[in-house]
């Protein structure tokens, strides 16, 4: 993975001693709130609703086992025991003291991490597949340009103040597993006729209060323009985007209103001026950034089939995980796999200082030091034996981790919600607490087959809800939670925007539903390989419809 | 009725006003307004320690009375008095000598 040099070293050592000043100077009253907030906010620190938090950025999803342990440490020391992994592959305290943090941004940098723009309108954290560099089916590794991208937007001058936040996510496949489509920019690497690396570049997609599909705006753009190109699109935005009102400043709204191809149009205009300039990609850096992403030699490991097939035989448990939470890798010796922070009646993406201490030590001995964190709230061991998949199954149970149900209806990702945050309107953590509970046998879980149930406790749709093929909105109506309910949606290469269905359900009538909705799609599917969301795209919502509304249904 | 409400700012943690004991994370002793006047005095108070530097996001909110005990209205301000929701053991206000309102 990539390793800081001594300008990163400096910069965020530079960095922690400003934030640290600042900090100071706010607890002796030097400065005000007001002067404060837009200062703590640029280093990752929010205030919620019952404490700080601490946004601590965790590039392309990429963690080795040190970063790991110092996560736990500061779980441990300066707050409650556990850290939040975010659908932003970040990771997020919930309880540290202000006068704490400068102490915590000093561990963090010793393993070369930080909080910087994990908030504000600046580039956030970039995105990838966090099965880059493992998955059967990729092109090249995404997180070289990710790298590219976050050392090129790091305290970018131009880009700092932008109109509104701005997210980049890349794969390296044509199956999209980092949801680009519902970016700002999204970037696909493919290849071109001649064999050439490029990305197909999407633009405006978001999620929000107004849902947008991305649009793609260019088919192969070369990797040397990467920088150039990205240059462009930010100063059409930059200089076009609205500042006057905050729900219309994301480039989606620019991009809708301005219509894809007038919008391309400008920024093929502003790229012809900057292409040949100093932003133009050597192939000798680009080279040496992707060698520190060089995956780990994978020594042949042929006994992986046999080990596999005595150890499902010994014991049905490590068969289902097997089956649910462990990936085709490219090396046919290795595989991937996904521990579940899902466990039945647990809060998604909620890991305690313990378990991942366990999971460093397990990623040292058996996973090449990799780890990663998916935006579905999880975390991967990208590289592991096939032939050593038995022991890390065990050592995942010692910690609670070995929950079968990656891809399936309690693999549910839920934002922290109003038992969090400032900006919530409803709970999301105890419906999706509810929901796991009400399906946790695991072979109706496996009966009822993938299925992306994603909660939100606002429009704001951290919880990614209208991308879910069961999506959850909540809501303040009167005072009270309720819950929006949308179908169809989907973040992968086939993106779709849920759709609402209806009227919405209060707390205590919220997991009925859904389970109605899942016996409604059990009773219509064409057979056990139909999923959902392609029962959903074949029936349409009627059925849905009459299901959880009856005859208030015809009436409407 | 109203209650003053803010986040400390050395450690974030929820506090309420109380005339008795000044910013306190203890919800039980919290200062009533029950009229304009009470209630300008809270806010006044929430400015002045705002001001100070001794808490932050001062805010008045609304409670009522029921069965005795007084309660927030808003479920937010719920969750902000008891703490996360779906914490068996939850947050800083669990402490031993805190009393849950509601």
């Amino acid at each position: 993975m990539y390793r800081y040099d001594e300008f990163d070293h400096a910069f965020v050592k530079a960095r922690v001693a400003e934030f640290t000043d600042q900090v100071d100077r706010r607890m002796a009253g030097e400065i005000t709130e007001d002067q404060f907030k837009p200062l703590r906010l640029m280093n990752g620190v929010y205030l919620q609703l019952h404490a700080y938090m601490l946004r601590v950025a965790i590039p392309y999803g990429t963690l080795n086992a040190a970063q790991l342990r110092i996560l736990a440490h500061i779980a441990r020391k300066y707050d409650k025991g556990y850290g939040h992994f975010t659908t932003r592959q970040n990771i997020q305290f919930n309880w540290p003291a202000l006068s704490d943090i400068p102490a915590i941004l000093t561990d963090l940098a010793s393993v070369e991490m930080h909080a910087i723009q994990t908030s504000g309108n600046c580039i956030r954290n970039v995105t990838a597949d966090h099965l880059a560099g493992a998955a059967a089916d990729e092109i090249a590794d995404p997180r070289p340009y990710a790298e590219i991208l976050r050392q090129w937007s790091t305290v970018h001058p131009e880009f700092t103040y932008l109109p509104r936040k701005f997210k980049i996510a890349v794969t390296g496949a044509a199956r999209d597993r980092a949801a680009i489509q519902v970016h700002d920019i999204g970037l696909q690497l493919t290849k071109n006729e001649s064999g050439e690396l490029g990305f197909s570049v999407y633009v405006g997609g978001g999620q929000g209060r107004t849902p947008i599909i991305a649009k793609k705006i260019k088919d192969f753009l070369p990797e040397r323009d990467l920088l150039s190109y990205t240059t462009a699109i930010m100063r059409v935005y930059n200089l076009h985007g609205r500042r006057d009102n905050k729900y219309k400043a994301r480039i989606k709204i620019l991009v809708h209103e301005t219509g894809a191809e007038e919008f391309a149009r400008q920024v093929e205009a502003e790229w012809a001026e900057i292409r040949a300039g100093e932003l133009k990609l050597p192939d000798a850096d680009i080279r040496a950034i992707e060698r520190y992403f060089a995956p780990p030699s994978l020594p042949a490991r042929p006994d992986g089939d046999s080990a596999v097939k005595q150890a499902r035989l010994d014991s049905r448990p490590f068969g289902a995980w097997l089956d649910q939470n462990v990936t085709t890798h490219r090396d046919p010796d290795y595989a991937a796999v996904t521990i579940s922070l899902k466990g039945i009646g647990e809060v998604p993406g909620d890991m305690t200082d313990s378990q991942m201490e366990a999971v460093a030590d397990i990623a040292e001995r058996y996973g090449f030091n990799e780890i990663r964190v998916s935006h579905e709230q999880n975390l991967i061991l990208p590289h592991v034996a096939r032939a050593d998949l038995k022991s890390v199954y065990d050592a995942l149970v010692e910690i609670r981790l070995e929950t079968p149900n990656s891809n399936l209806i309690t693999d549910i990702i839920a934002c922290p919600g109003l038992d969090y945050c400032a900006l919530a309107n409803a709970r999301s953590i105890p419906v999706a607490q509810d929901i796991s509970r009400r399906f946790a046998d695991l072979e109706r879980q496996r009966d009822i087959g993938e299925l992306k149930l994603k909660i939100s406790g606002c429009i704001n749709a951290c919880g990614h809800h209208h991308v879910g093929h069961i999506g959850i909105l909540g809501v303040e109506k009167k005072g009270a939670e309720l819950y929006q309910v949308t179908l169809g949606g989907s973040g992968d290469e086939n993106t779709s925007i849920g759709d609402i269905i209806g009227r919405g359900f209060a707390p205590d009538e919220i997991t009925d539903a859904i389970e109605t909705i899942v016996d409604t799609y059990l009773g219509l599917r064409l057979d056990r390989d139909e999923r959902f969301i392609d029962a959903y795209r074949r029936v349409g919502p009627a059925a849905f419809k009459q299901a959880l509304y009856g005859s208030e249904a015809k009436a409407a | 009725m109203k209650v003053l409400t803010a986040n400390r700012l050395t450690d974030g943690a929820v506090v309420w006003y109380g005339a008795d004991h000044g910013w306190s994370e203890a919800f039980e002793s919290v200062s009533l307004a029950s009229n304009a006047d009470e209630t300008a005095n809270l806010e006044a108070i929430g400015k002045a320690a705002c001001a100070n530097n001794e808490v932050v996001d001062a805010d008045l909110i609304d409670v009522s009375r029921i069965e005795g005990a007084i309660v927030p209205n808003r479920l937010r301000e719920r969750i902000r008095a008891n703490g996360p929701s779906n914490l068996t053991e939850p947050g800083k206000q669990a402490s031993a000598d805190f009393r849950r309102p509601g």
